[in-house]
């Protein structure tokens, strides 16, 4: 049986006064109906490219390329004509944004934004839409009420409870969501991730979680991908990641969080910087930065291979025998 | 002992449209000379305002404010400028925190031309600095753009280190970072202070940080320290509804033992003319009729202080 979503080598390379910024490098991932997937890594990592590549929406000037396969139930939708891309848009795939301060128009009332999306892809009249709209606003926790008021009348937390009505509203089957939490206050985020989570259960949606935050991978997802530099260097479930995290970033990752601080009262972080992606290095991308890299790894790209069924590292270095 | 730093009932007022708005209402604690306080609290709660007031980047409205023993709550122009040596911040945006039209090495050298240095002396000074803090000296003429966020946090660190002072309030000094950055400069925050003996006010939402930073941690909402206890108290054993509505809310990172969330209703209520009773009352899952009156803040246990009625009846 093939999954839900298959994304296959895809690369994304945008362009920037003609050079070349290669953001995406080979991505290949997998998600099964009903299940969820967090994307975890640093700024620049890429992750906010695989979501937007997914939905299509990369700014159309400066990617330069933009290859790969990406299959949507056995359809690709990566080659999907632009009309046709519009009808998945919203309704099948949606998308909520990271930043719920500029997700939103701030010269329409939040209603109206709601009910966008309604009117085109389910084709209800005006007034349908507004008493389905009226409807998810209620699912979110906000009072009908408030349906015409504007989105700077409201908090933060609530603009990006907005934002997960209008994703929501035509009842996707595949939800994005990048980083909903990062501009909240942590007793807000943990009111929207259990929203999320609750209406994602309800609905058996399936969602790819982008996050910089192992926390909350942990508290919401099934399976993990850790991002390094346009490239997926370590995935599989997310038991086996957190319980055995294979790749030397990865590792690293975990001993840069306070909890993991050592004995010597230090966090021991990975040494140095996440490389340009406009001059990447040559062999493992992470080379430069791992405690572990030889000449093989600053010459050759490694290729992902089984730690245990389900669970890749791309690494020259096997876990347990190179890496202890 | 005497304390490096002691506020009491420190307060700052905002006008605002709309009445007055109780950034820092009654707020008073010490700090240990060579400890560090964690303030915790969310979005709008004062803890910046409290690290600014002390400091003396606002006036305070009412209360008391002492370095080392000393009153300096009101201070001539004269007289502040010889205390600002002692008290230095670090900002919590290393984007927006250091002009971007000086180069490193000025930024640097700023707070110490105020006070005189010049010539090789200063130039010396600055090199130093570069190499305590980890900014290559390389960067010495380069402008801010040009260096990446941890870089940046560095030379605001190094400018607030160059006047040597002895507190230092960091205001969220790591809240812009990366994972692995913020490691990095964590560690240089908690070596400088052991080599020197700083005293630190940490101000921070992220409570793993202050577990990892802080000796003691203040609490605070809506303007008000809601409890405050050593770090080890605290996580073992937080007494007020918000603090343990806090601490269940962050996501932990050991999928075998996920927290319990204690999820709390609502939002923040509005800090302009607060009612006088508790200001956690609205959200708080224990809030009943004696929670409207006033709240103070009660010794519970030895250095544990929470400010709340019923703290004895929930516990």
């Amino acid at each position: 049986m093939s999954n839900y979503l298959e994304v296959k080598d895809l690369s994304v390379v945008y362009t920037s006064n003609e050079i070349p910024i290669y953001a995406v490098n080979g991505v290949s991932l997998s998600l099964e109906k009903g299940k969820t997937l967090g994307l975890v890594g640093e700024t620049g990592a890429g992750k906010t490219t695989i979501a937007k590549s997914i939905i299509r929406v990369l700014p159309e000037g400066a990617t330069k390329t933009f290859e790969g396969d990406i299959h949507l139930e056995g359809v690709d939708i990566m080659n999907l004509p632009e009309k046709e891309m519009e009808k998945v848009r919203g309704a099948k795939i949606a998308l909520i944004s990271q930043d719920p301060m500029t997700a939103l128009n701030p010269v329409h009332s939040v209603g109206e934004q709601i009910m966008e999306s309604l009117e085109i892809h389910e084709n209800l009249s005006k007034k349908d839409a507004m008493a389905r709209g009226m409807e998810l606003l209620e699912m979110v926790g906000i009072p009908k009420e408030r349906f015409l008021n504007y989105p700077h009348e409201f908090s933060g937390g609530m603009k990006q409870r907005i934002v997960i009505a209008i994703a929501l509203a035509c009842n996707p089957e595949l939800l994005l969501a990048d980083e909903p939490t990062t501009a909240l206050d942590v007793t807000i985020q943990a009111q929207v991730l259990d929203l999320i989570m609750k209406l994602r259960d309800e609905r058996g949606t399936s969602m790819i979680l982008i996050t910089h935050d192992l926390g909350v991978v942990a508290e919401c997802c099934d399976d993990v991908a850790v991002v390094y530099a346009g490239q997926i260097v370590e995935s599989g479930d997310k038991y086996q990641v957190f319980h055995d995290p294979s790749h030397p970033y990865t590792r690293g990752l975990f001993h840069s969080l306070p909890q993991f601080v050592g004995e010597d009262g230090r966090l021991h972080p990975i040494p140095g910087l996440p490389p340009d992606p406009s001059n990447l290095p040559q062999g493992c991308y992470f080379s430069p930065r791992c405690p572990y890299a030889d000449e093989h790894c600053k010459t050759v790209a490694p290729e992902p291979y089984e730690v245990e069924p389900g669970h890749l590292s791309r690494c020259h270095k096997r876990r347990g025998e190179d890496i202890k | 002992m005497t304390p490096a730093i002691e506020v009491k009932n420190l307060k700052k007022y905002f006008e605002v449209h709309g009445g007055l708005l109780h950034a820092v209402d009654d707020v008073s604690f010490q700090i240990n000379p060579g400890t560090t306080m964690g303030v915790v609290g969310e979005s709008g709660c004062g803890k910046s305002t409290l690290g600014r007031t002390i400091i003396h980047l606002h006036e305070s409205t009412d209360g008391q404010i002492f370095l080392n023993g000393e009153d300096i709550t009101f201070l001539k122009r004269k007289e502040l400028k010889r205390i600002r040596q002692e008290m230095q911040i670090i900002f919590q945006d290393p984007y927006s925190s250091i002009n971007p039209r000086m180069t490193i090495e000025e930024i640097i050298a700023d707070p110490l031309k105020c006070y005189g240095w010049k010539g090789k002396e200063l130039e010396e000074k600055v090199t130093e600095l570069m190499d305590y803090t980890g900014v290559e000296q390389r960067l010495r003429m380069s402008y801010p753009h040009e260096l990446d966020g941890g870089r940046r946090q560095r030379v605001g660190i190094a400018r607030a280190l160059a006047l040597d002072p002895k507190f230092i309030v960091c205001d969220e000094p790591v809240s812009a970072l990366d994972v692995s950055i913020q490691a990095q400069v964590l560690n240089l925050l908690m070596d400088l202070q052991e080599q020197n003996n700083l005293t630190l006010m940490f101000v921070t939402h992220d409570l793993s940080v202050v577990k990892l930073i802080a000796n003691n941690i203040c609490v605070m909402y809506l303007g008000q320290l809601v409890e405050t206890a050593s770090t080890e108290k605290l996580f073992e054993s937080p007494l007020h509804p918000y603090t343990k509505a806090l601490l269940s809310a962050v996501p932990s990172v050991d999928v075998d033992h996920p927290t319990k969330r204690i999820l709390i209703q609502g939002e923040l209520t509005s800090p302009i003319n607060p009612k006088p009773g508790c200001r956690f009352y609205a959200r708080c899952p224990y809030a009943s009729e004696q929670c409207k009156q006033p709240q103070k803040l009660e010794e519970v246990e030895e250095g544990h202080m929470v400010s709340c009625c019923r703290v004895k009846e929930i516990n």
